[in-house]
């Protein structure tokens, strides 16, 4: 199954996201959470990524959701370091992708289209 | 330039970061999350105790890079990351670097920094003030110029480049949420940039 990483300034936003990720993916999808910095402050830590980026990686490629910012810098880097194309950074809403990566993963679709349903969530307005 | 003087140049980057820490962290309060002096001096500190012995200038600078990425917290550590870890991966494995090696390591630093934030020059961030540095080690570099006037046309390049961020209205990054209101503040990151710079002319001037 496609992995996925919330990759957050806050741990609890992280933590936060990945809880409800997991509950849309139906308890099946793995999303593990990297948030906040190596002492719980607020910040990125391309460490925590690099540990939880490990633990989902079940073979099948990994999803990664950033909120902003450093985020997705530590992101954009981790994947261009790792030298891996399994692993895709998804150009999407935190919260909005994580659960649409999640479901689709949960059906156990493959990397592309997990990650191609984590930035259609981009798109889903909600108001006008 | 070789092995010593690129560690000099991380340890007197350290030192200028440091005692500058409050000043960018200032900067950094008014349009930004208000930690940049904090972050970089942290990462830099973290960059000296990395400096490796007997490795050639490519690998020091790596080191630091490395080292920064791992520790800063904020957007700084990526993208100062990414400035030292691709100016050592240009100097490849040499023991000495002239001066159209350290031009060349520069730009290969733009380049990194500006793939990875995708910022371009009038976006007020440090691309603003590298940019500017590369293009002048450049034009002193075909003049004729040697490694210390190069480097000197680079810092003062950087430091016109940081003042010119003032007016700009940001379109990275935080302050970019700002709009019309990011304007009238120097970029905490074109600062810590032309400081980088700073250093690097001064070791340069002494060898």
């Amino acid at each position: 199954m496609v992995g996925i990483v919330i990759i957050s300034h806050s741990r609890t936003l992280a933590e936060g996201v990945a809880e409800m990720a997991r509950a849309l993916g139906v308890g099946k999808a793995v999303v593990e959470p990297a948030g906040g910095d190596l002492e719980g402050g607020l910040g990125t830590s391309i460490d925590l990524v690099e540990t939880a980026l490990a633990a989902a990686d079940g073979g099948d490629g990994v999803v990664l959701l950033a909120d902003l910012g450093s985020s997705v810098l530590t992101a954009k880097m981790l994947i261009e370091d790792a030298d891996r194309d399994d692993v895709l950074l998804a150009d999407a809403p935190l919260v909005e992708g994580a659960v649409a990566a999640a479901s689709m993963a949960a059906t156990g679709a493959d990397l592309a289209t997990v990650h191609a349903a984590a930035e259609s969530a981009r798109d889903h307005r909600k108001a006008g | 330039m070789n092995a010593r003087d690129l560690a000099a140049w991380v340890r007197y980057a350290a030192e200028l970061v440091s005692a500058d820490a409050e000043r960018l962290t200032r900067l950094d309060a008014a349009i930004g999350d208000g930690d940049h002096g904090l972050n970089l001096d942290r990462g830099f500190r973290a960059a000296v105790d990395a400096l490796p012995d007997g490795a050639p200038p490519g690998k020091v600078l790596i080191a630091a890079g490395r080292a920064i990425v791992s520790k800063t917290g904020g957007a700084s550590g990526p993208l100062y990351g990414t400035v030292l870890r691709r100016a050592g991966k240009a100097l490849g494995d040499a023991d000495d670097v002239d001066a159209a090696a350290l031009g060349a390591a520069l730009k290969a630093a733009l380049d990194g920094v500006q793939e990875l934030g995708k910022a371009v020059e009038g976006d007020k961030t440090m691309v603003d003030a590298l940019a500017p540095a590369v293009a002048a080690f450049a034009a002193a570099l075909a003049d004729g110029t040697g490694l210390a006037g190069c480097v000197r046309a680079a810092a003062d390049a950087a430091a016109e480049g940081a003042d010119a961020t003032v007016p700009m209205r940001a379109r990275k990054g935080r302050a970019s949420y700002l709009g019309e209101r990011s304007e009238g503040h120097m970029d905490p990151g074109a600062s810590s940039t032309a400081l980088l710079l700073r250093a690097l002319a001064e070791v340069a001037g002494e060898g």
